[in-house]
């Protein structure tokens, strides 16, 4: 396998399990009616509840508990009828409560598995182990005074799920591939906006290694990535720590762990002695949640039709390579985008459209495929003026740019610049023959043996014709008249 | 189940309760006598009972999804020991 570490002592197999924390899109909290928006002014989306006064009652929200069913769905999990809100205990000035209000032994989802496609094209499994909601804890920025925190309580009681893979990772990339999955997934069903730059998803990763074929390491578990590429970082950097320790002979004390992206490195969080005891306990004030066949069965009835479906769907109807379906299908507004395209057209011609052209200059601009300047319907227009053969597919590029840069239609700009095609036998040939006239010396050499010589040709041709003679045409007429 | 001087102490700890040394033995004195009394109730024979919650509702009442509350940064910071643009203030925390 090539993804064992080279250590001074031998290879090294790491062992990765990943906890998502994934913000339920909702308007208001999960157990208070304050609101959720990102960005507000300090504080003002907090309610008593939110703020711990006393005597202050939560009451459940039924938007996370659809969305945290539903995900649990999406995941392939077992949904859990019967679920229990437990109080873990902890002390911190951004938690006002003394407790943040989870869930333990009884969690809303169960176990479960998903697929990820490997970027050898392997498909792996990957395990779930439970899905279950939590309160969200409020921000400190200890950036803004030499001496203070500040606390801002409005992300305090927003709704997470926290998604608890098993471990079953075994490299950073495999970690990577595992979350783009289900941030795909959560997006897909509108579950969470998977926003990582604004914390909508974070994950924690427990790390460790052994020996291939060894029992489990002792895990050291990493707070608070917030971005794929630390994610990564992160992961590489532990392992290789945790290797370097071990070879010198120490041990690896089971502890958490943040990762410093400037430095490129972890580092202890909290010494074992300061370790949290937290004291889990059934949150008096909240009932058990007892969800009914019927609701379980009317969130099923919700889900739109998921990644793996669609890509398999995609490669059945469209004809499309597992490969350029899964390229698509990682964003529903992208599949969504495509087969509007696709439809009643050639789909791989509309594919490769998609994933070269269009996604190469959304990417260059950075812009995502919803605010495209150029939209579906207009995509399809210009395939379609080169299935009917208006113009050649190299002018179909050019077309395509200056769509792009003037959001003008595809039919217009032909019209506009003179861009159709010619496809008259006269014109092509009277092109040719000019050329083979004003080159006796190249006409020899062909017909001498230097087959070659076709492309230079055609190319000529192609330029005398500012590229809107028909390729085929001018090929065919080329190897007609050369030959004499 | 007995609780010494040692657990109390940690106990008082994780709480964040400052608990000085002379009251520790007492403190460990009445908190056992609270874990007699939940022993004597473990005595009760509960095998093949599902715990029971409430005895009058048995659903809990959700919340729809509507913002209904916040917007009053002045009453959620009027315990505030100090306070800096809206925000709480607080002695240095970092991990």
């Amino acid at each position: 396998m090539s993804d064992l570490l080279k250590g001074n002592t031998g290879e090294w197999e790491m062992v990765i399990g990943l906890e998502i924390h994934a913000q339920v899109i909702s308007n208001a909290k999960l157990f208070s009616g304050a609101a959720t928006a990102f960005g507000a002014e300090p504080n003002s989306q907090v309610s008593l509840v939110d703020a711990a006064m006393p005597g202050m009652l939560p009451v459940l929200n039924e938007e996370s508990v659809r969305q945290a069913v539903r995900t649990g769905l999406a995941l392939n999990s077992k949904i859990n009828h019967h679920s229990v809100f437990a109080r873990k205990n902890y002390f911190y000035p951004d938690l006002p409560q003394g407790y943040q209000i989870s869930q333990y032994e009884l969690p809303v989802v169960g176990e479960g598995k998903i697929e990820i496609d490997l970027p050898n094209g392997d498909i792996k499994v990957v395990e779930i182990e439970r899905l279950h909601l939590e309160q969200d804890a409020g921000k400190s920025m200890h950036d803004q005074h030499p001496t203070k925190t500040y606390i801002d309580l409005n992300r305090s009681g927003v709704t997470l799920m926290e998604i608890v893979s098993k471990p079953d990772m075994r490299s950073a990339e495999e970690a990577v591939v595992y979350v783009t999955k289900v941030r795909s997934i959560l997006r897909y069903i509108e579950s969470c906006d998977g926003n990582m730059q604004e914390g909508s998803l974070r994950c924690d990763a427990n790390v460790s290694v052994r020996r291939p074929g060894d029992e489990l390491g002792t895990r050291c578990e990493i707070k608070n990535l917030n971005s794929l590429r630390f994610l990564r970082q992160a992961i590489d950097h532990e392992a290789m720590r945790q290797i370097e320790v071990i070879e010198d002979g120490g041990l690896i004390p089971q502890e958490t762990r943040l990762y410093d992206p400037d430095k490129g490195e972890t580092r202890s969080m909290r010494s074992k002695e300061e370790a949290y005891d937290y004291r889990y306990f059934p949150d008096p004030d909240l009932l058990p949640l007892d969800l009914s066949e019927d609701f379980v069965a009317a969130m099923k009835a919700s889900l739109p039709e998921l990644p793996d479906v669609r890509k398999s769907r995609l490669v059945s109807e469209f004809g499309l390579s597992a490969y350029d379906a899964s390229v698509l299908v990682a964003e529903r507004e992208t599949v969504d985008y495509f087969e509007t395209v696709a439809n009643g057209r050639d789909a791989k011609l509309a594919a490769n459209w998609v994933i070269s052209d269009l996604f190469g200059r959304l990417n260059k601009t950075g812009t995502p495929v919803s605010q495209s300047p150029v939209k579906a319907e207009a995509l399809g227009e210009l395939i379609d003026l080169i299935s009917d053969q208006t113009i050649s597919g190299r002018i179909a590029k050019d077309v395509f740019a200056d769509m792009f840069e003037t959001g003008k239609g595809a039919a217009a700009i032909v019209e506009d610049k003179g861009l159709r095609q010619v496809t008259d036998t006269g014109t092509i040939r009277a092109q040719v023959q000019a050329v083979i006239d004003a080159n006796p010396d190249k006409v020899v050499d062909y017909r001498a043996g230097n087959q070659k010589l076709v492309g230079w040709f055609m190319g000529q041709v192609m330029q005398a014709s500012q590229g809107k003679a028909n390729p085929a045409m001018v090929n065919q007429l080329l190897k007609e008249i050369i030959s004499g | 189940m007995s609780l010494d001087k040692e657990t109390v102490r940690k106990i008082a700890s994780l709480a964040r309760l400052k608990v000085p040394d002379e009251e520790l033995e007492t403190m460990a004195g009445e908190l056992n006598n609270i874990l007699g009394w939940i022993e004597q109730l473990r005595e009760v024979d509960t095998e093949g009972i599902a715990p029971m919650t409430s005895v009058t509702v048995t659903v809990p009442a959700l919340r729809a999804d509507r913002v209904t509350d916040g917007g009053y940064v002045d009453l959620v910071l009027a315990n505030a020991p100090e306070e800096v643009a809206n925000s709480f203030v607080v002695p240095k925390v970092i991990e």
